[in-house]
């Protein structure tokens, strides 16, 4: 189905299913410790053996030579696979940095080989025993030396322009009466999901089968083969249960090239965990950021000049954080410019970390917003509002992009240089959450909140994040017991998409939410959206939501019913007259259907976004400077909801992330090696129970029908975006310290706390 | 991790011999770190001597007026413990601002008097480390050096010792009770259990070949007010950046020992002389001669400023 024209009313809208806080269909798996993880497959294949990932010990250089005598003889091992004996590798379209390093090695704990052995404590103890001679070469490590060497970033995730420009920005912020410029710092940050990468591959000839932890099976599949050099056909992945990805999931990494390659080698299934302690380096990381925000306005407070440049590195070939994009579509003014800056580093591989771009970004340009009220002796909120904007003000036209990870079909249409919006209701959420959350109560003098030893002060800051749109295709099977089926290979990363993918099914065939199945994660099935960006919700029930509009003329066309008259309700079909139950329908052959939703031009017609409000709580220990979080509201405005637990999990999941951004998450560089010193969860710190305070989230009764026909847009990233300044802005309401380099530990406080009595 | 060998001890004389007849053996009770740096290969012991059916798991009064804690009493109970609770406060504190709930279920007395460092070089086998592998130098020395020791460090070793129950024990001026492999006992004040650095990184403690911990003794209790502060950038389940250990009485005189600023718990008795004129008269002779790096230069003033509310908190009371 093409979707090319604002949606109607359609059977999503009656809402019996959707819309409704269900629990989750897969719950009962995941709670009583059933679900099949990637790792545990124990059943799936016959005689696995262990692999055990050879992590680089330099960060940049060769491999002199690898003596694998030692470890070749240890007890249980079956094969070695190095760059030596791994025959001819490609590199996927995802990966900067090769999977398999040697003897060029590009960053600290890239994978140079795996140990296939019996049992995992035998391989694990034969890849101690090999020794491994390197010759170092001197790397670029450190950020702020690079900074001055960056260049405007090739290419961009999504594929964006590196740049903007609207008006004259030098000009209009030289005229402006009120002028804000500072610059500011984000950390590294990793994702740290709960699961580690873990894939069990096996080979049946040439054909190779995996089980393995991936957010999107098609790239997977893509990257695999093409890695391998062997056909796509001969490549299937198999994903259905991830332990969280944020990101850290999206692409093929070197759990599933070793566990490929290791079986080859061993002839036997192998399986193959990335140690935790290998994550952060061997894997990606959302990349730090230096950004330089300027704002020019008017002594009202209507900002005319807007500027806002971020400088980040990624490994050669990579790409750049897009800190800077959201400042082209959130706050008015006429002359503006944005501008991305990549410098060239050798620490590990830079990627896409929930919300990139926008989650760095707005945890600067939200405490410039901050900071820019202050001067201008308006309320942050009103400052805000007074700037808002229906349409957008520097929507640059796009390349043609080559980008594999741009999801939009580039096509030829014209280009609208301000479009509005398809609903954007920023000022509602802040007026609500500021209503909600007590803002009169907030003293606008920082620093005159006491509460015992504690500092008290809130804090807010604007919620955005685009809303993409990509294909998604479903199949749709009706059996004689009246089951619906959905398979696709969309995936569940703890999201609630076998939830939600359940109720648009059951909403459309009008059947209850156990008669309907679904099957997820497996590349033998239709290509899904996948799940990232926040696009994942969306597109994927709206590839169900066809495929189930296909299955409902191929009912009525069985009973011979006009088409598009059967109400589809209680398990039956009813027209006119005649009322026959869906399991008669389907009969002894059952009814298949396989549809996708694809996307015309709405989304260059209207930019399509989702924004929401946080408001944030803090209390500052006026000894310490340890920052607690006292009280966390969200009000988010995505579209239509389609299942409120799932997506209140979602978000205050993400505000969650956010307060590890703002307090405590950083990978820390040594910048002499050249690598995360903090890569094991004792030492790299996010969040715990005591670090959180009960969460409330509002979401605003919305539709979208410029979206998709389920009328939703994106949720779980909008949750993040905002967080980091909101707790900035709420420390320095409590202290009257303004911090403009994440995160804020305490030790950045501590010299400008008021001495104690 | 590396083939060894296991027996399980029937008595604390048993253990001991046991561990001089084989040299590269070490004790095992709870586990909780033993079993991490084993399977790092940071520790490879040849020979693993479960010590866990001794019975050093009570708690007892000793004819002093003090306390004998066995050293497999597992830290979960004894922070329970209602005598530690009312008379060592600073103790029962200590312990639960520890680890989490599972691992203190499994830690046991002598364990987390014995546990290693959490330098991160030290825990990266791909680094230099003096602690793991003598001679190899310091990575954390002009690297990343946050939570690292500002004072007692030598140009071979930055590292902290991680203990929380141990700044307590410090406070209160415990003993550690030990047997030898020829049975002899011997009692170590705890002040002189811990090593500096200096250069021999390696060795953490005065324990000689095969010597086990049986028990850990306090003397009878000196009441006042007794308070753990530790200060770190999340709220549990991390290792102190600072922490204090205090225990001030009414007319302002009053102990105090500090966490996360060195290679051991911190105390420099002569310092608490200067209790009565405030913390930062106090930190000024405490941490005299403190060389910390860039990066954890911050913890100085942290220790002022955590003692002077510790100082406001008891005063309060």
């Amino acid at each position: 189905m093409k979707f090319d024209k604002p949606a109607t009313d359609n059977p999503i809208d009656q809402l019996k299913v959707v819309g409704k806080p269900v629990d989750r269909v897969d719950g009962r798996l995941k709670t009583t410790g059933t679900a099949p993880y990637a790792y545990e497959r124990h059943d799936v294949v016959p005689n696995q053996a262990y692999g055990y990932i050879v992590g680089s010990a330099i960060s940049k250089g060769r491999i002199v030579s690898m003596d694998l005598t030692a470890a070749k003889a240890a007890p249980g091992v079956l094969a070695i696979v190095t760059a030596k004996n791994a025959g001819k590798l490609g590199k996927g379209n995802f990966n900067t940095a090769p999977l398999l390093g040697g003897p060029e090695i590009s960053h600290y704990h890239q994978a140079i080989g795996v140990v296939v052995a019996e049992t995992f404590e035998q391989a694990r103890a034969a890849a101690n025993l090999v020794r491994v001679e390197y010759k170092r070469t001197k790397g670029a490590f450190d950020l702020e030396a690079m900074k001055d060497k960056a260049e405007p970033a090739k290419s961009i995730a999504g594929g964006g322009t590196s740049d903007s420009k609207v008006g004259d920005f030098a000009k209009g912020f030289a005229n402006a009466p009120v002028q804000f410029d500072a610059t500011y710092r984000t950390a590294y940050e990793s994702h740290c999901m709960m699961e580690p990468h873990a894939t069990i591959a096996s080979w049946q000839d040439d054909q190779l089968t995996f089980w393995t932890s991936n957010q999107m099976i098609a790239w997977a599949v893509g990257d695999m083969a093409e890695t391998l050099g062997i056909p796509k056909e001969k490549v299937r992945a198999i994903s259905p249960f991830i332990g969280g990805g944020f990101g850290g999931k999206l692409f093929l990494r070197a759990d599933a090239l070793m566990a490929a390659l290791g079986a080859r080698a061993a002839r036997r299934p192998v399986k193959v965990t990335l140690q935790r302690a290998l994550m952060p380096n061997n894997t990606t990381h959302r990349a730090a950021t230096i950004q330089r925000v300027r704002i020019g306005a008017t002594k009202d407070g209507k900002i005319t000049a807007i500027a806002h440049e971020s400088w980040s590195g990624d490994q050669p070939g990579g790409k750049p954080e897009t800190a800077a994009m959201q400042t082209r579509s959130l706050y008015a003014g006429a002359d503006r410019m944005t501008a991305h800056r990549l410098a060239v580093l050798d620490l590990p591989e830079a990627n896409a970390m929930r919300a990139p771009g926008e989650a760095p970004g707005l945890a600067v340009l939200e405490i410039v917003m901050d900071e820019m009220a202050e001067k201008l002796g308006m309320d942050p909120i009103e400052f805000r509002i007074l700037n808002d904007t229906q349409v957008v003000p520097d929507n640059p036209s796009k390349p043609q992009s080559s980008d594999p990870q741009s999801k939009k079909p580039e096509q030829q249409t014209k280009h609208i240089p301000h479009p509005p919006f398809s609903k954007r209701q920023l000022v509602e959420c802040l007026r609500l959450g500021a209503k909600r959350f007590g803002w009169e109560k907030r003293n606008p003098q920082p620093a005159k909140v006491r509460d015992g030893k504690w500092l008290v002060g809130i804090g807010v800051a604007a919620a955005f994040r685009d809303n993409l749109l990509t294909k998604s295709a479903a199949r749709v099977r009706l059996d004689k017991r009246g089951v619906v089926t959905v398979e696709t290979d969309m995936t569940d990363i703890g999201t609630g998409s076998y939830t939600i993918i359940a109720q648009t099914a059951a909403e459309m065939m009008g059947v209850p939410l156990d008669k309907v199945v679904v099957r997820l994660g497996d590349s033998s099935f239709p290509v899904s959206c996948g799940s990232g960006g926040q696009w994942g919700g969306n597109n994927s029930t709206a590839g169900v939501y066809s495929a189930c509009v296909k299955l409902r003329q191929a009912v009525e066309e069985k009973l011979g019913l006009e088409a598009g008259q059967g109400v589809f309700a209680d398990g039956h079909v009813r027209s006119g007259s005649r009322n026959v139950s869906l399991a008669e329908a389907a009969g002894d052959q059952g009814l298949v259907a396989e549809d996708f939703i694809e996307y015309g031009d709405l989304d260059k017609q209207f930019h399509q976004s989702t924004f929401g409000a946080h408001f944030v709580e803090v209390a500052v220990d006026s000894f310490t400077g340890e920052t607690r979080v006292r009280r966390m509201l969200a009000v988010c405005a995505c579209g239509r909801i389609l299942n409120p637990k799932t997506a209140r999990s979602q978000v205050i999941g993400a505000m969650t992330m956010g307060v590890g951004a703002a307090l405590m998450e950083e990978l820390a560089v040594d910048k002499r090696i050249g690598y995360f010193v903090n890569h094991d969860l004792a030492t790299y710190e996010v969040p715990v129970h005591a670090d959180l305070p009960p969460q409330e989230v509002i979401f605003l009764d919305e539709t979208d029908p410029i979206s998709s026909p389920m009328k939703a847009k994106g949720v779980a990233e909008l949750g993040i975006c905002g967080v980091a300044a909101a707790v900035a802005n709420a420390i320095y309401n409590a202290t009257g310290i303004r911090v403009r380099n994440y995160p804020i530990t305490l030790d950045k406080l501590i010299d400008r706390l008021p001495e104690p009595a | 991790m590396k083939p060894f060998t296991f027996e399980r001890a029937t008595s604390g004389a048993d253990a001991a011999a046991a561990a001089e007849r084989h040299p590269g053996a070490k004790f095992v009770a709870g586990g909780t770190n033993l079993l991490d740096l084993m399977k790092l290969e940071i520790e490879t012991p040849t020979h693993l001597i479960d010590v866990n059916s001794l019975g050093l798991d009570k708690i007892e009064k000793t004819p002093e007026g003090g306390l004998r804690i066995g050293a497999l009493v597992r830290n979960t109970e004894l922070a329970a413990d209602e005598n530690v609770r009312r008379d060592y406060g600073v103790l029962s504190q200590a312990l639960v601002a520890g680890a989490s709930g599972q691992l203190r279920n499994m830690a046991t007395t002598a364990g987390n008097l014995l546990q290693r460092t959490r330098c991160p070089y030290f825990y990266d086998t791909n680094q230099p480390c003096n602690k793991r592998n003598p001679g190899t130098g310091c990575g954390a020395i002009g690297g990343y050096s946050r939570q690292h020791a500002v004072i007692g460090v030598s140009d071979a070793c930055i590292a902290t010792h991680p203990s929380d129950m141990a700044v307590a024990m410090r406070v209160l001026d415990a003993t550690v009770e030990t047997i030898r492999p020829d049975g002899s006992q011997r009692k170590i004040p705890i002040a002189e259990f811990h090593r500096l650095p200096g250069d021999k990184p390696h060795i953490d403690t005065v324990l000689m070949a095969g010597e086990l911990i049986t028990a850990v003794t306090l003397p009878k209790p000196i009441g006042g007010r007794q308070i753990y502060r530790k200060v770190r950038d999340r709220a549990s389940f991390a290792f102190a950046l600072v922490s204090v250990a205090a225990i001030v009485q009414r007319d302002g005189s009053g102990r105090v020992a500090l966490g996360g600023v060195a290679h051991k718990p911190w105390r420099i008795e002569a310092a608490e002389a200067e209790m009565p004129n405030g913390a930062k008269a106090v930190v000024a002779r405490l941490l005299a001669g403190a060389k910390p790096t860039n990066e954890n230069a911050f913890k100085i003033k942290l220790v002022e400023r955590a003692l002077a509310s510790v100082l406001a908190e008891a005063k309060g009371a």
